[in-house]
C-alpha cells in the first residue's frame, strides 16, 4: 500500500505490543503485517504442548527468545492423568536447540522434563536466562546442576511444585563463582539438603538477588546469615521455621528481617513454630503476599502475624486459621485482593477446625477488592453464596470446594444451584470458576446464561444428564478450558456441541458416561481435535462400545494425531480409525 | 435471584445408561454396606474408588448419579413401584430408615416406557423429559451450528441412540428432528411455567426420627456414626496437588497427632520397572499388604512383560502377560524393590507392611540378576522357584 510505513517502522511500532492477543489481532491485519510481525515476535505461549508442533512454530516465528510450554491437563495434579501419559519437552528443546540459538527463556508447566533436556538447555542457548518450571517432574538434581554450571547468564531458576529426584549431588555448588547473574532462586520442592556454604556464597554474590524461596532442608538458624547477605530481598520463601526457644536466635532473626526492608513477600514456614513469627513483624507493613498454606499454626497466632500486615493482597493459609481468623483478615486487610484456604485435614472424616461458610462471607463483606478465591470448606449455604455474590460482583476467580461431594446446602437441604447461579450472574467477569457440591442441570442452566466470560469451568460429582453439559457447552461463549470428571454427562451433548470443542483449548472427561462409539464418531468427524480416549483397562475395542470409556481428553490441534502416545491412549481420528479394523 | 432466562425442562436423562439389570444389583450389594454415608440415603458408590476398574461400575455409578439427583416431587414417603432395579439399594423398607434427603430420588423410576403419570401434580416422566429436551433443542438449536442427533421422544439406551440416529453430512454432524416434535416453545414454557411452583415443594421437612440423623449427618459433614474411621477415599478428590498432599502427611506425622487415626491422605510413590518405557504411580495407602500391593503391580505392569509397550494388542495378549508376568514375578527374572528414606535399596517384603509404607520413596521392578548384590535371598528365591 502507497501509504504504509516503512516495515522499520511498523516493526519499531509492534515492538510496544507484547500482548499475546494483540500480536495475533496484529497478524490477521494484512499479509506484510503478518510477515512483519512473525519475523520481531519475541514471546510466545503455547497452552498446549500437543496444539502444534515445534516445527510449525520455528517456521512461523524464527526469532523467538522466550517461549512457554503447558503439557499435561490440569487434573494431573491430582493424580487423574496416568503416568506415561505424555507432554514431553525434549523434542521442543532439540527442534529449538537448532532454531533458537538465543533463546533466553523457558517457562513449562506440567510437562515432562528430562536431565538430558535440562543437559541440552544448558549447552544449546548461549543466552540462557530463565528457568521456570512448575509442576514438572522427570529430572533429578543432576539436571539442575547442568544447568547451573552452563548457564553463564541466569537470572531466574524457579521449581514450583515439581517432583525432582534428589540425587544430593550438590547441585547448588555447581554454580561457578563468577556467577552474579541470579535475580530469582526458587527450589521449595526439593527434597534434599543443599550446600549450605556454597548457598550463602551464592547469596551474597549476586547482590540483583529480588527472589529467595528455600526448601525445608534449610534450617532456621541458617536463616539469619542469608537474610543479611540479602537486604535487597523483595521475597523470601524460608527454609524450615522451627527451632528450640533460643532467644539470641530469635533476636539475630529479628534483627535480620529488620534488615531486609523491601520485602514484599512471605511464604515457606515448614513446620513453623508460633513462638519464631514474631521475628517478621518489623517488616509486616510492607508485605503484600503470605503464604502459610504449609505452617500448621493455630488461629490466635496466625491472627497476631494477619494484624502486623495491613497492607496484605495476597493470602494462602490452612484452615486452621477458622472463621475467627478470617474475620481478623476482614477487618484488619483492606486491600485484599487472593485468598486461598487449603485444608488441614482433607481425609478426616470430622471436621478437625472450625471453619465454615462463615469466614468466607465475612471476608467478602470486609475486603472490598476481593477477587480470586480458592476456599475448601466442609459446609455451604445458597444464602452464603448470594451474600458472597452481592458482596463481591468484582469476582474474577471462585473455588469452592465442599469435601464431601455432593454435600447439599447444609441449612435446606437443596442443592447449591441457586447460590452459583447467583455468583455467576452477579460476578459478570468471572474468569475461573470450580463447582462442588450438591448441583443439578439447573446450576449449568444458569452457568451457560450467565458466565459469558468465563473461560475456565471444573465440575466434579454433579449434573443430572446431559442438558447440564450442553447448557456450558451452548451458552458459554469464552469457555477455553472444561474439566468434568464423575458426572453424569453422555454423548448427547458432546455431539451436539462438537463444533465448540475446536473454539475451546480443551475439554476432559473422566469417570462420565461417553461411550467409546460417541468418541470414534467425534473423532472422525472433528479432523481439527485430537480425541484422545485413555483407559487403563485396556483397548476400548475389547468392551462393547457402548460403554462409557474411562477418560477422555480433546483438545483442539493442527499438528494432527501425537506420535508418543502410550499405550493406554488412543486417538479416534480417521488414521487411527484404520488401526482398529 | 432473577429466574432463569433459559426456561428449560430439567430432567434426568437415562439415554446415555446400558441398563444392566443384573450387574449392577451386584455391584449395588458390594457397596450397600457404605450407604450410611451419603446425604442422598445412597451408599456413594462413586466415593468408593472413582479409578473404576469395569465397565459396569462406571455404569453403576453414573446410574446411582442419575437418580440420586434427579428432582422428585412425591410426597414424603411415597414411592413408585416401578422402581426398576438399578435402584437397589432404596427398597421401600430401606427409605423409612434413611436419613432422607428430601429430594429423594426412587420415586418414579426413570422407567423406559413413555409414562406421563404424574405422580404428585408436578413429576414428569421420562418421555416428558426427552419431550421437552428435544423441543428445547429445536427451539434453541436452529440458529447454531451444533448438530443435535435426534434423540426422540421416546425413551432410548445409549445404544440406540448412538446407533441410530447419527447421521452424518459431510463435514458436519447434521441436524434431524424428532419425530414428533417440531418446534414447539410453548410446551417448553409450561414445563417451566411448573418449576417456581415446583420449587417451593422441594423445601423439607421430612416428619421422620431419620431428621436428627440428617442433621448430625449434615451440620459436621461427618456422615459415618458408626462407620470406619478412614473413608474410602476418591482418587484425586478433594483435589490436593502430590506436593501439598505429601507434605502435609509428612507434618502431622512429625507432629504425632495419631490418636489412632489411620495415616492421612494418599502416599504415592513412583513404580518403575526395567524395561518398561515409562514408570507409574501406585498409592500405598489404598493397599493393606504385600499380597495387594504385588497383585495390584502386577496387572500395572502386564503389558510390558513380552514387550508389547506401544501396541494395541487384541486383548487375549493382555490376559497372556498377566499371567505371565505373574510368574515372572514369583518365578526368577523379576524381583520387586524398594528404596527407603535413607536411599538404600531393599528387597519388598521383608519388613512389616507399615514399617514398608512408612520407609518407602520409591518402587523398582528389577531384574534378578541385577538384585543378585542386593541381598541373598534374592539368589535364594531364584533357587527355590527354578
Amino acid at each position: 500500500m502507497a501509504y504504509s510505513f516503512p516495515e522499520e517502522v511498523l516493526e519499531h511500532v509492534f515492538s510496544f505490543i507484547q500482548d499475546d492477543k494483540d500480536r495475533n489481532a496484529v497478524s490477521l491485519v494484512c499479509k506484510s503485517w503478518y510477515e512483519i510481525e512473525r519475523w520481531c515476535r519475541r514471546r510466545i505461549f503455547v497452552g498446549n504442548c500437543y496444539a502444534v508442533s515445534p516445527r510449525i512454530v520455528m517456521r512461523r516465528f524464527p526469532e523467538l527468545r522466550s517461549v512457554s510450554l503447558k503439557g499435561k491437563p490440569h487434573f494431573a495434579d491430582f493424580n487423574l492423568v496416568p503416568e506415561g501419559w505424555g507432554g514431553y519437552v525434549y523434542p521442543w528443546i532439540s527442534a529449538m536447540a537448532e532454531a533458537y540459538p538465543w533463546l533466553e527463556e523457558l517457562r513449562l508447566k506440567r510437562m515432562v522434563v528430562t536431565d538430558e533436556a535440562l543437559e541440552l538447555i544448558s549447552r544449546s542457548f548461549k543466552n540462557f536466562s530463565v528457568l521456570v518450571l512448575s509442576s514438572c517432574e522427570g529430572f533429578t538434581t543432576d539436571g539442575l546442576a547442568a544447568i547451573a554450571a552452563n548457564c553463564r547468564n541466569l537470572r531466574v531458576l524457579e521449581l514450583w511444585e515439581c517432583e525432582v529426584d534428589d540425587r544430593s549431588g550438590n547441585w547448588l555448588s555447581h554454580f561457578p563463582e563468577s556467577c552474579t547473574s541470579l535475580v530469582s532462586l526458587s527450589f521449595p520442592c526439593l527434597d534434599g539438603e543443599v550446600s549450605f556454604s556454597a548457598l550463602e556464597r551464592l547469596v551474597s554474590r549476586c547482590t540483583n538477588l529480588r527472589t529467595l524461596r528455600l526448601n525445608n532442608s534449610v534450617p532456621l538458624d541458617k536463616l539469619p546469615n542469608l537474610l543479611r547477605r540479602a537486604p535487597q530481598l523483595v521475597d523470601l520463601g524460608t527454609g524450615a521455621y522451627t527451632a528450640e526457644l533460643r532467644p539470641e536466635l530469635y533476636s539475630k532473626l529479628g534483627d535480620a528481617f529488620a534488615g531486609c526492608k523491601g520485602l514484599k513477600s512471605l511464604s515457606g514456614f515448614w513446620e513453623a513454630v508460633p513462638s519464631y513469627l514474631p521475628a517478621t513483624y518489623s517488616i509486616c507493613a510492607g508485605i503484600r503476599s503470605l503464604n502459610l498454606s504449609y505452617a500448621t499454626i493455630q488461629s490466635p497466632d496466625l491472627v497476631k502475624l494477619i494484624r502486623q500486615c495491613p497492607n496484605l493482597q495476597r493470602l494462602w493459609v490452612l484452615d486452621y486459621i477458622e472463621d475467627c481468623g478470617l474475620n481478623a483478615l476482614a477487618t484488619t486487610c483492606k486491600d485484599l485482593q487472593e485468598l486461598r484456604v487449603f485444608p488441614s485435614d482433607p481425609f478426616g472424616v470430622e471436621a478437625n477446625v472450625s471453619l465454615t461458610e462463615q469466614g468466607l462471607v465475612s471476608v467478602s463483606e470486609g475486603c472490598p477488592k476481593l477477587q480470586s478465591v480458592l476456599y475448601f470448606c466442609r459446609q455451604m449455604s445458597n444464602a452464603a453464596l448470594f451474600t458472597i455474590a452481592r458482596n463481591r460482583p468484582n469476582l474474577t476467580r471462585f473455588r469452592l470446594c465442599i469435601i464431601e461431594p455432593r454435600a447439599p446446602d447444609y441449612l435446606t437441604l437443596q442443592p447449591l444451584d441457586a447460590g452459583f447461579g447467583a455468583i455467576v450472574e452477579n460476578c459478570k467477569d468471572l474468569q475461573r470458576l470450580s463447582l462442588s457440591g450438591l448441583l443439578t442441570d439447573r446450576v449449568f442452566e444458569y452457568i451457560g446464561t450467565h458466565a459469558k466470560k468465563l473461560e475456565m469451568l471444573s465440575i466434579a460429582f454433579a449434573g443430572d444428564s446431559d442438558l447440564g453439559l450442553h447448557h456450558v457447552l451452548s451458552g458459554c461463549n469464552s469457555l477455553r478450558k472444561l474439566e468434568i470428571r464423575d458426572c453424569p454427562f453422555g454423548d448427547q451433548a458432546l455431539l451436539a456441541n462438537a463444533s465448540k470443542l475446536e473454539t475451546m483449548r480443551s475439554l476432559w472427561m473422566s469417570s462420565c458416561s461417553v461411550s467409546f462409539e460417541a468418541c470414534k464418531l467425534l473423532g472422525q468427524k472433528m479432523p481439527s481435535l485430537n480425541v484422545e480416549v485413555i483407559d487403563e483397562r485396556g483397548s476400548p475395542e475389547s468392551r462393547p462400545e457402548s460403554l462409557p470409556i474411562d477418560k477422555l481428553y480433546i483438545y483442539r490441534t493442527i499438528a494432527g494425531p501425537r506420535c508418543d502416545m502410550p499405550s493406554f491412549v488412543w486417538n479416534m481420528g480417521e488414521r487411527s480409525a484404520l488401526r482398529f479394523s | 435471584m432473577s429466574p432463569p432466562l433459559l426456561n428449560v425442562v430439567e430432567r434426568p436423562s437415562n439415554v446415555t445408561l446400558v441398563p444392566s439389570s443384573p450387574s449392577v444389583d451386584s455391584s449395588c450389594q458390594n457397596v450397600s454396606g457404605l450407604r450410611e454415608r451419603n446425604y442422598m440415603g445412597l451408599s456413594d458408590c462413586s466415593s468408593v474408588d472413582s479409578s473404576a476398574i469395569s465397565g459396569l461400575s462406571e455404569e453403576n455409578k453414573s446410574s446411582l448419579n442419575l437418580k440420586a439427583t434427579e428432582l422428585r416431587l412425591g410426597l414424603p414417603g411415597s414411592q413408585s413401584p416401578e422402581r426398576g432395579s438399578e435402584l437397589c439399594l432404596l427398597s421401600p423398607g430401606k427409605l423409612d430408615e434413611k436419613p432422607l434427603f428430601p429430594l429423594l430420588p426412587s420415586k418414579d423410576g426413570i422407567c423406559s416406557s413413555s409414562q406421563k403419570a404424574v405422580v404428585s401434580g408436578n413429576k414428569r416422566g421420562f418421555s416428558d423429559a426427552m419431550d421437552g429436551f428435544s423441543e428445547m433443542k429445536s427451539a434453541v438449536f436452529t440458529e447454531g451450528n451444533w448438530m443435535f442427533p435426534a434423540a426422540g421422544s421416546d425413551s432410548e439406551t445409549t445404544q440406540s441412540v448412538a446407533q441410530g440416529k447419527f447421521h452424518v453430512n459431510p463435514g458436519l454432524l447434521s441436524a434431524r428432528s424428532s419425530p414428533n416434535s417440531g418446534v414447539k416453545p410453548v410446551s417448553v414454557k409450561e414445563h417451566s411455567g411448573a418449576y417456581p411452583g415446583m420449587t417451593k415443594e422441594i423445601v423439607p421437612p421430612k416428619p421422620r426420627p431419620a431428621n436428627e440423623t440428617s442433621h448430625s449427618q449434615i451440620g459436621a459433614a461427618n456422615h459415618n456414626t458408626s462407620a470406619p474411621a478412614a473413608k474410602a477415599q476418591v482418587v484425586g478428590w478433594p483435589p490436593i496437588r502430590s506436593f501439598r498432599k505429601n507434605t502435609l502427611a509428612t507434618t502431622s506425622k512429625n507432629n504425632e497427632e495419631v490418636d489412632g487415626k489411620p495415616g492421612p491422605g494418599a502416599l504415592f510413590v513412583k513404580v518403575s520397572m526395567d524395561g518398561a518405557p515409562y514408570l507409574r504411580k501406585v498409592d500405598l495407602r489404598t493397599y493393606s499388604n504385600y499380597q495387594e500391593l504385588s497383585s495390584a503391580l502386577e496387572k500395572m505392569f502386564s503389558c510390558f512383560t513380552i514387550g508389547q509397550c506401544g501396541s494395541h494388542g487384541p486383548p487375549g495378549r493382555e490376559m497372556l502377560s498377566e499371567s505371565k508376568l505373574r510368574d515372572l514375578l514369583h518365578g526368577s527374572e523379576y524381583v520387586l524393590t524398594y528404596e527407603d528414606k535413607d536411599g538404600d535399596w531393599m528387597l519388598v517384603g521383608d519388613v512389616p507392611w507399615e514399617m514398608f509404607t512408612d520407609s518407602c520413596k520409591r518402587l523398582r521392578i528389577m531384574k534378578s540378576s541385577d538384585a543378585i548384590g542386593l541381598a541373598p535371598r534374592a539368589m535364594e528365591k531364584c533357587r527355590k522357584r527354578n
